[in-house]
């Protein structure tokens, strides 16, 4: 795919954020994956052009971070926590079922583009654990078989919304943008807090 | 009892918490507006008076960090927050703003003014795309409002699936667009931070709690917590519980205390091990319910309060792979720096592979303790030491259940009733 001047202009207005060009490489990777689905040879000369970096400075930075993906994943990218706290609770086995069930490996993607699967380390959600994340989004307090329903529904082309986030799922280019900074526009959707994370409150406000 | 105390927490109920109507509801940016009526040094002060201390795991003064930034040098100084959740356990920061995003700007302002800086940059961690949104969308509308542009930026910056990038040095780099690599100190980033310009780091939740400090004076703040840690802070609870869940109390209670308000441990079972501060701070047994949570009090029982970040492990829960499975983390996030953490991290984890597997021999755990030995202390920063915490902490507590893993040529517990939906029937 070729960078279109309106591509350019919204790098531009990215790198426009810092007071040094240099600290915008992590944003403009993101953008490179909202355009291209992963982090592209085209997508790398062309932050390295903006830049005024040799190519192998901005690869040295992409291939530092888990995020940058050097290989398409799927339209939905699905996460299984799988740190030590998910993992004990159910994390372990939500893994293990997907990949049999959607047949591919940690960090395979399946033959439909769909669903690609990650085990990921903890994304800061151990009070509703196990957890999955989606495109980076919550889905919470997952069981095997619950796990198993929203691949199935991603594959069906009609993703489950996720616990704590926009009331659609978004795609894994349109989150990238979301990551590189841009506004999607849904930061008002959904809730503004699971349970548990109100459960301290709560019982203050019984008087404990 | 300790009583809870929900400041940060207070308004999270209310389904709108996170706009910039739903904060002002409450008053919200008049502490910044108080604040940009003082003198920069008058609001250090009143930091410092506060006892603040930094959320992020250190528990370094906040106002003393403040008050390092060297004044009338004619450079431009930074505030970062680091919004780099990550540490195993850690789930304070991402509710808070995704609940309330503007407490945190507000807290921006308001240190800005106080260290003289113009810009504060939000290094948030990239794998929470919802809080992204939330927090984005709050520095819009505070500009829009004409809260931020007259004087003090906000940027926010977006990270890419890093647990080094929570290290402060580290974070600079990658800030920079370098790759998150820390830096050797000295020198320190208040002298020479991002960009080489004098710059305070701080956890979003020690930014946080400056505008109720502001708003309600330091002795009110000092009013809460025990003698040396002071006001009010996040505990989150986690893991085989009835409710886990976020406990906004004052510095000091106990996991005794807090158990009782989520329920207790789940039902039929007990409680064998727990972090008191995330994967990082060495394991508490059930011996060490009544340890005051604060930074004294956890310090003194060895270990450390860290993020307040409270796992709980019941005894169906091996502890030898809880233990594998960090030191797997730890090895995957070694930025590959330092010679003790990379090499080390790697053959803590072959040897701890052999033990869970029962394949190993009772020197192994000598080896492995030789082997923390030669990692703490001898990297630029703390992720090695970190990674020898819940092996040192096990094997104390826990020697005879890494023996019997050899005894019994394997792992003794079942991994399918430690989990969630062991009870139902699985």
């Amino acid at each position: 795919m070729a960078y279109t001047d309106e591509d350019l202009q919204v790098m531009d207005s990215i790198i426009k954020r810092y007071p040094r060009p240099r600290s915008a490489i992590m944003p403009l990777l993101h953008y490179v994956q909202s355009k291209a689905g992963y982090v592209t040879n085209e997508g790398i000369e062309v932050i390295a052009k903006v830049l005024q970096l040799e190519a192998a400075e901005v690869t040295a930075v992409s291939t530092f971070y888990t995020q940058y993906k050097p290989t398409p994943v799927g339209e939905y990218h699905v996460g299984v926590c799988t740190n030590t706290l998910c993992a004990v609770m159910g994390g372990d086995a939500i893994f293990a079922s997907l990949k049999d069930h959607l047949g591919i490996g940690n960090d395979e993607v399946t033959a439909d583009g769909k669903v690609s699967l990650e085990h990921i380390e903890c994304n800061a959600a151990c009070d509703y654990a196990p957890v999955v994340m989606a495109n980076w989004e919550f889905y919470d307090n997952q069981t095997v078989e619950s796990a198993k329903d929203l691949v199935d529904s991603m594959r069906a082309g009609n993703p489950k919304p996720p616990t704590r986030g926009p009331n659609k799922l978004v795609t894994w280019k349109e989150a990238s943008a979301v990551l590189a900074g841009l506004n999607d526009g849904l930061a008002h959707e959904g809730v503004q807090a699971g349970e548990p994370t109100l459960l301290g409150l709560k019982l203050s406000k019984e008087g404990k | 009892m300790t009583k809870l105390a929900p400041v940060l927490s207070a308004h999270w109920d209310e389904k709108d918490s996170f706009t910039l109507e739903g904060y002002k509801r409450h008053g919200g940016y008049t502490a910044s507006a108080k604040a940009l009526a003082m003198d920069p040094d008058a609001v250090i002060q009143l930091v410092k008076d506060s006892g603040l201390r930094g959320r992020g795991g250190a528990g370094f003064p906040t106002g003393m960090k403040w008050g390092f930034i060297p004044q009338g040098d004619n450079k431009d100084h930074y505030l970062v927050v680091n919004a780099d959740e990550s540490e195993p356990g850690t789930c304070k920061d991402t509710p808070l703003l995704m609940a309330n995003p503007h407490v945190l700007i507000e807290g921006c302002i308001i240190a800005c003014h106080a260290i003289r800086a113009k810009h504060a940059f939000i290094y948030i961690r990239g794998e929470v795309t919802h809080v992204v949104r939330r927090v984005n969308q709050a520095i819009e509308d505070a500009y829009a409002a004409g809260i931020l542009g007259n004087g003090i930026d906000v940027v926010l910056h977006i990270g890419a699936g890093a647990y080094i990038c929570g290290e402060e040095t580290a974070l600079l780099d990658s800030l920079e667009g370098f790759r998150g690599q820390p830096r050797l100190r000295p020198p320190f980033p208040a002298i020479a931070g991002l960009y080489a310009r004098p710059t305070v780091v701080n956890n979003v939740e020690s930014i946080a709690s400056v505008p109720a400090i502001v708003k309600n004076g330091a002795e009110w703040y000092q009013s809460m917590g025990t003698e040396k840690s002071k006001g009010t802070t996040l505990y989150s609870l986690s893991g085989h519980v009835v409710n886990p869940g976020q406990f906004e109390a004052p510095l000091g209670i106990t996991l005794r205390e807090i158990l009782d308000l989520a329920g207790g441990v789940r039902p039929g079972h007990t409680l064998k091990f727990w972090t008191p501060g995330g994967s990082s701070t060495p394991l508490f047994t059930d011996a060490h319910l009544d340890v005051p949570l604060d930074y004294e009090g956890v310090a003194a029982a060895g270990s450390m309060l860290g993020t307040k970040a409270l796992q709980i492990f019941d005894e169906t829960t091996c502890v030898v792979r809880a233990v594998l499975r960090w030191t797997e983390f730890y090895k995957h996030e070694s930025c590959g720096k330092c010679t003790p953490c990379r090499e080390g991290t790697w053959w803590l984890v072959q040897i701890l592979r052999d033990l869970e597997a029962g394949k190993g021999t009772e020197a192994d755990l000598a080896k492995l303790l030789d082997l923390c030995d030669n990692i703490m202390g001898r990297s630029f920063c703390a992720l090695g030491d970190g990674a020898t915490s819940p092996i040192t902490s096990s094997i104390k507590y826990f020697r005879d259940e890494y023996i019997a893993h050899l005894t019994q040529g394997g792992c003794p517990f079942d991994p399918v009733a430690s989990t969630l939906f062991a009870g139902a029937g699985a």
